[in-house]
């Protein structure tokens, strides 16, 4: 019998297969086609303190093996999180991992405080790859200085574990990791979309209206497994590994290089059965290279034999 | 809504660039008028929402064009081949039996939904006007298609090739076409000008999707009178109530 059983800070994953952020809603489309108590977890749809309308349209474009998206963290604003989706989520076995963004640090600690006594929410996911207003339009999650800045201020405000989702647009995403581990992140979530554009053959311009969005998909796989494989032996904090996973194997990759769990992304809107799919077919993967759980594939990739 | 696979029963070019398939599924009893499907195209990842034309018993049709890779392996594909689709999506045309007549207003790609709402009007026995939208002559396709119905049905080309010079309303204010309820589908800036004219009948919108079932945010749209609230085309939509859906 295979254990695919995961225990992170608050959460206790029956597998280790969480949809991401964004990709997913609250899980009420998904709820049509699978039983969401399937899943592991479930990083919900940003939360920040209002409701954002997000970006003008198009806000996706495709790209080889993958897509851009420049969606704007669209979402109905934290209290109606609360009234309306949370409730629905709490019928489903699932652990719920709160993505929290803001324009700024107090916003984070804001949205943070509303849903620290909902018992929905076992865990906390910064997003700290967005554009942050007060600091000119950079992310917070580009310098290390900054990233540390809103972990320790979330921790400090927080009554559940914090994840913090690193971005990958950094020159040293280890520095940024330890930086964010000694603030007193309790795990760590990585990684989230590269930086791109495309440009419109016919007007010349760039597709999305954001000009630039976010790169995902099987393109940016392995640029995420060598950031894990990097981070996880530089840190002590759990990793939950994300980026282009679109198969069991894909899993045990990311796993070898370091993460505990993983987050299914783009190939949420390719193959909208993928996570149940790598659910059902990640025992047999480890059964095949010998492994009796996730546990065990864990760091593979850095440890003797 | 869900993910099977189809049976290619015939792939054909119809016009320039233009083409129609038509697939055997089991999803088919499920559609009505205007939903559309998700379909993998091989090597693509994200799939493409094309709207469903025809419904019959076990088969269906989709009319598309090749804007792109993804639809240029599409029409290579061949009768016989198996095809990746996801479906039926979205929220269709509502069929109004109390009308006594209605207007189908088509620009380009936008034609191909309307072909199924002019089917169960006529087989409800109502008149049904039809006015078709293209850039030029070589465009044109399901006029006669249109007219095996039994439909009243006026062209429009923009370069003035074929029907009447200019656009869809430009062939109904020459046909002096009087019906005030109205289903059209098309480019942007002619569904603007049909909302601008009519106040009663159905919209249907076109988006770059990704999921096409609501969760990613891709291709929303605010509403006209509520600036708070906004629809998702591929969930909410792709067909509104002419009046709902604000313009930019």
């Amino acid at each position: 019998m295979i254990d695919l059983s995961v225990n992170l800070p608050g959460l206790h994953l029956k597998n280790p297969i969480i949809p991401a952020s964004g990709c997913f809603g609250f899980g009420r489309e998904f709820a049509q086609l699978y039983d969401l108590s399937l899943l592991g977890g479930i990083a919900i749809k940003s939360a920040t303190p209002d409701q954002r309308f997000g970006n003008e349209l198009p806000r996706v474009a495709e790209t080889p093996m993958g897509m851009l998206n420049a969606i704007g963290l669209q979402n109905p604003g934290v209290d109606v999180i609360i009234e309306k989706e949370l409730p629905w989520l709490a019928q489903y076995d699932v652990e719920i991992m709160a993505n929290i963004a803001g324009a700024c640090e107090e916003d984070y600690v804001e949205v943070v405080k509303k849903l620290n006594d909902h018992p929905t929410v076992k865990a906390f996911e910064l997003n700290i790859s967005c554009p942050n207003v007060k600091h000119g339009g950079i992310g917070l999650g580009t310098r290390a200085e900054l990233a540390a800045k809103v972990t320790a201020m979330v921790k400090a405000a927080a009554k559940k574990p914090v994840y913090v989702k690193l971005s990958p647009n950094v020159t040293d995403i280890v520095e940024i990791a330890k930086a964010v581990e000694q603030a007193g992140a309790d795990g760590l979530v990585l990684i989230n979309t590269l930086l791109g554009m495309r440009l419109d053959l016919h007007s010349g311009k760039p597709i999305l209206a954001n000009k630039t969005g976010g790169l995902s998909g099987p393109a940016i796989k392995p640029v995420a497994i060598r950031m894990v494989y990097q981070v996880a032996q530089a840190v002590k904090i759990p990793i939950i590994g994300v980026g282009g996973i679109s198969c069991a194997e894909d899993v045990l990759e990311f796993l070898y290089a370091g993460a505990s769990a993983v987050e299914i992304g783009m190939m949420n809107f390719v193959d909208p059965y993928i996570c149940p799919k790598i659910i059902e077919e990640l025992p047999k993967v480890l059964a095949k290279y010998g492994l009796e759980s996730v546990a065990q594939a864990t760091g593979r990739s850095h440890r003797n034999g | 809504m869900q993910e099977t696979m189809g049976l290619i029963i015939s792939n054909e070019q119809i016009a320039d660039a233009t083409y129609r398939m038509k697939i055997k599924a089991s999803i088919t009893e499920a559609m009505t008028p205007g939903q559309f499907v998700n379909i993998k195209v091989k090597e693509h990842l994200l799939r493409r929402p094309i709207s469903i034309a025809s419904i019959e018993e076990d088969t269906f049709v989709i009319v598309y064009r090749i804007v792109g890779d993804g639809t240029r392996i599409l029409s290579e594909m061949k009768k016989g081949e198996m095809i990746d689709l996801f479906g039926p999506l979205g929220n269709g045309y509502p069929i109004h039996e109390e009308q006594k007549d209605v207007l189908l207003l088509g620009g380009g790609i936008g034609v191909p939904p309307l072909y199924e709402v002019a089917k169960r009007y006529r087989a409800l026995g109502k008149t049904v006007y039809v006015a078709l939208g293209f850039d030029r002559k070589g465009s044109v396709f399901f006029e006669r298609e249109f007219r095996k119905l039994g439909c009243q049905v006026v062209v429009a080309t923009m370069d003035g090739s074929y029907g009447t010079k200019g656009t869809v309303l430009d062939a109904v204010e020459k046909a002096k076409i009087d019906v005030d309820f109205v289903y059209s589908c098309g480019p942007m800036a002619m569904l603007k000008a049909i909302e601008a004219r009519y106040q009663k009948g159905y919209t249907s919108f076109e988006a770059r999707m990704a999921c096409g079932i609501g969760a990613c945010m891709a291709c929303v749209c605010k509403d006209r009178e509520d600036g708070k609230l906004y629809h998702r085309i591929c969930k909410e939509g792709p067909v509104f109530a002419i009046g709902k859906v604000g313009f930019a």
